[in-house]
C-alpha cells in the first residue's frame, strides 16, 4: 500500500471513529484520532496479519495499552475485514461485540484485554517473550500513551523489556500532550520522555506521528537494532484530523454536537 | 502421622510437570528459595522468569505468556499475589479467562515472624469475588500435588493457596481431587465441621476428642473454595445439631461465608472458627500465632460444645 492509500485510510478510520461517537454519546475521540496514521501504517502495511483468520499462529501482535482509544482499533478491524463494518454502528450497546475497552473475547482481532491503564507493555512483553520461547518471528506491537505512562507498572515493564532484551517488541508512545483533563506538563508532566526511556535500557526514535513515511521508515531502523527494546515516540496531535476538536482536552471523551458531528464528517469526507 | 511440607511438594510438582509439559512457564518476583520454584528455574531456566519484586508486572506479563499458548504460574506470597496484583488479575487474566495459575504462598499467618504486612487474612476473599476465578486451599501434601496437577489440567485463571510449613497429611491419596467437590475426611452423626487448609487436621484432632465424649462429628475437607458444589456440602450437612466452619483466614469472605451462604435457610445453628476481622502480627513461632487467634482444635471443640448446649 503506498503512502498516498494510508492517508486516506487513515482518514476513513477517523470518520469511522466520529460515526462510532456519534452524537450526544461519550466517546474517546482524541485519543483515537491521534493515533490515526501510526494504527494505518501497522494494521494496512506492516503486520503480518489475516482478517479470515484472526488466530493464525504466525501472527504479529498488537496491544493497545492505552485501551481507551479502542475506537481506532475497531476502525481498524472492521477496515481490514475482522468483522462487518455495521458493527461499528453497535459500539458499546447492551451484548455489542465493540465495548467500551479491548475485549478478547468479543471481538475478532483484539489480543487482550486492555483498559486499566499501565497494564498493557506488561503483557506486550509476556507475549514477545512467549514468542521468543517458540521461536516464532512474529513481532510485537504495543502502543501506550504519554497519560498513561504516570502507571508505575509501566516502568516495571520497561525494565523487564530491557533487561529480557525484547527486541521483539515494538512500542509506539502516543505523545498528544493532553491527559484527560488538560496538558500534561502542567496536570501531571511525565517528560522528559526520552531520557527515561533512554536510562531504562530502550533504544528511542522521537518522530512526527503522523507522518506515514517517516513512521514507516522508523520502523524499518527499529528492525535493524537487536537486543534491545524500541520505542517510538510520536508527536501526535490529540483529535487530529478534525478542527475544533485539535488539542482540546475536552475531547479525551467529550460529546458530539449534530452540528459537531456533520463538521467533522463533512472535513474527513473531503480527503477521502 | 506423615508430614509434608506444602510448598516444598508444590515446587516438586512444577518441576514434575515442567519435564511433561513444554508449555508450563514460571515466573517469580524474588522469593523462590522460599516459594520453591528455584527446583524448577534450576531445570528450565529458559521457561523460568525472575521477574525482580514486580508483582504487578509479573502477573501482567504472566496474561502475555498465556495469550501465546502458555500456562503460567506467577508466585509470591499469598499477601502480595492477591492483594498487589488484584487489578491486574482481575483485568487481563479473569475477564477474559485465560489460563494463568497464581499461586500465593505463606498464606495466612504462615510466615509467623514478618507480621500483618506479610500475612494474608483476607486473600480467599478477594480472589473468591472475581469473577470467573478458581481458587483452592489444600489441607496437605497430598492435595497439594493432585491440585497443582489439576490445576494444569483445567484452562482458566486459578489461584492456590500454600502454607509454609510442613503439615501432617489428612487426605487419602487414592481419592481424585475433583475441583469444586468438598471431601469427607471423618464420618460423624452429630455435628459437621467445614474446615480448609491447617484446620482440616485441626478439626480432626476436635473429632477425636469429642468422640471421647460421645459426640461423634463429621469432618469435611473444603479445599475448593470456588467453585463449591453446593449440593454436596448441603448433603454433608444433612442431620446435624450444628455446623463449625474452621479456616485460617477471615471469617469474612471465606469458608464461613460461603458455608453460610450455601446452606442458607437450613436453620442449622453455625459457629465460625477464623479470624475474626483483624490483622496479622509477629510472633516467635506459628503455633503462639495460631493459639493467639484461636485456631485451634480446642477451639473446635469448644464451638462443638457451644452447639451441643454444653458449654
Amino acid at each position: 500500500m503506498t503512502v498516498t492509500e494510508l492517508k486516506k485510510i487513515a482518514a476513513t478510520l477517523r470518520l469511522d471513529i466520529v460515526k462510532m461517537v456519534g452524537v450526544g454519546q461519550k466517546g474517546h475521540l482524541g485519543g483515537s484520532c491521534s493515533l490515526s496514521e501510526i494504527v494505518s501504517v501497522l494494521y494496512f502495511y506492516k503486520m503480518k496479519h489475516d482478517p479470515k483468520n484472526p488466530k493464525w499462529q504466525e501472527r504479529d501482535r498488537f496491544i493497545l495499552s492505552k485501551g481507551h482509544a479502542a475506537l481506532i482499533q475497531y476502525a481498524a478491524l472492521a477496515e481490514a475485514g475482522y468483522f462487518p463494518k455495521a458493527e461499528i454502528e453497535n459500539v458499546k450497546k447492551l451484548g455489542a461485540m465493540l465495548q467500551g475497552h479491548p475485549d478478547m473475547t468479543t471481538t475478532p482481532g483484539i489480543e487482550g484485554n486492555t483498559g486499566s491503564l499501565g497494564q498493557g507493555l506488561s503483557m506486550a512483553c509476556g507475549m514477545a517473550a512467549g514468542l521468543r520461547i517458540d521461536k516464532k518471528s512474529s513481532k510485537v506491537y504495543c502502543i501506550v500513551g504519554d497519560g498513561e505512562i504516570a502507571e508505575g507498572q509501566i516502568w516495571e515493564a520497561a525494565m523487564t523489556a530491557s533487561y529480557y532484551k525484547l527486541d521483539n517488541l515494538y512500542v509506539f508512545l502516543d505523545m498528544n500532550r493532553l491527559m484527560a483533563t488538560g496538558p500534561v506538563v502542567e496536570r501531571y508532566d511525565t517528560n522528559p520522555l526520552i531520557d527515561k526511556w533512554k536510562a531504562f535500557g530502550w533504544h528511542v526514535f522521537d518522530i512526527d506521528g503522523h507522518n506515514i513515511q517517516e513512521i514507516i521508515d522508523t520502523l524499518e531502523k527499529a528492525e535493524a537494532i537487536k537486543d534491545k527494546p524500541k520505542i517510538i515516540i510520536a508527536r501526535t496531535i490529540k483529535g487530529k484530523g478534525i478542527s475544533f476538536a485539535e488539542n482540546v482536552a475536552a475531547f479525551h471523551n467529550g460529546e458530539l454536537t449534530k452540528e459537531q458531528f456533520e463538521s467533522a464528517c463533512a472535513e474527513l469526507n473531503k480527503i477521502n | 502421622m506423615k508430614f509434608q511440607n506444602p510448598r516444598q511438594v508444590y515446587g516438586e510438582t512444577l518441576l514434575e510437570l515442567g519435564r511433561e509439559n513444554k508449555n508450563i512457564v514460571v515466573l517469580e518476583a524474588d522469593l523462590g528459595k522460599s516459594t520453591m520454584t528455584v527446583l524448577f528455574e534450576q531445570q528450565f531456566p529458559e521457561r523460568f522468569f525472575e521477574m525482580g519484586i514486580g508483582e504487578a508486572n509479573m502477573t501482567s506479563f504472566a496474561a502475555g505468556l498465556s495469550l501465546t499458548g502458555k500456562i503460567a504460574f506467577t508466585n509470591s506470597f499469598a499477601v502480595f499475589a492477591a492483594g498487589r496484583s488484584f487489578d491486574q488479575i482481575r483485568q487481563a487474566i479473569c475477564i477474559p479467562g485465560l489460563n494463568v495459575k497464581i499461586v500465593g504462598s505463606s498464606a495466612g499467618l504462615s510466615d509467623f515472624g514478618d507480621g500483618a504486612t506479610h500475612q494474608s487474612v483476607e486473600d480467599v476473599a478477594i480472589m473468591c469475588a472475581i469473577p470467573n476465578m478458581t481458587v483452592l486451599v489444600p489441607a496437605d501434601g497430598i492435595e497439594t500435588r493432585k491440585m497443582v496437577r489439576k490445576m494444569v489440567e483445567y484452562d482458566g485463571p486459578v489461584y492456590l493457596r500454600i502454607n509454609r510449613h510442613d503439615l501432617p497429611d489428612v487426605t487419602s491419596e487414592a481419592e481424585e481431587f475433583v475441583i469444586g467437590k468438598p471431601g469427607l475426611i471423618r464420618e460423624g452423626r452429630d455435628f459437621v465441621v467445614f474446615a480448609s487448609g491447617i484446620m482440616v487436621s485441626r478439626a480432626l484432632a476436635a473429632a477425636e476428642e469429642l468422640a471421647k465424649e460421645n459426640i461423634s462429628v463429621r469432618v469435611v475437607n473444603v479445599s475448593s473454595l470456588k467453585p463449591v458444589d453446593e449440593e454436596s456440602i448441603k448433603k454433608l450437612a444433612e442431620g446435624v445439631k450444628g455446623i463449625v466452619t474452621a479456616e485460617e483466614h477471615s471469617i469474612i469472605g471465606g469458608v464461613a461465608s460461603m458455608i453460610s451462604f450455601v446452606l442458607r435457610g437450613s436453620g442449622i445453628p453455625l459457629i465460625p472458627v477464623g479470624i475474626d476481622d483483624r490483622f496479622g502480627q509477629s510472633a516467635h513461632n506459628y503455633n503462639e500465632l495460631l493459639e493467639e487467634y484461636d485456631l485451634t482444635s480446642d477451639a473446635v471443640v469448644n464451638a462443638v460444645k457451644k452447639l451441643n448446649g454444653k458449654k
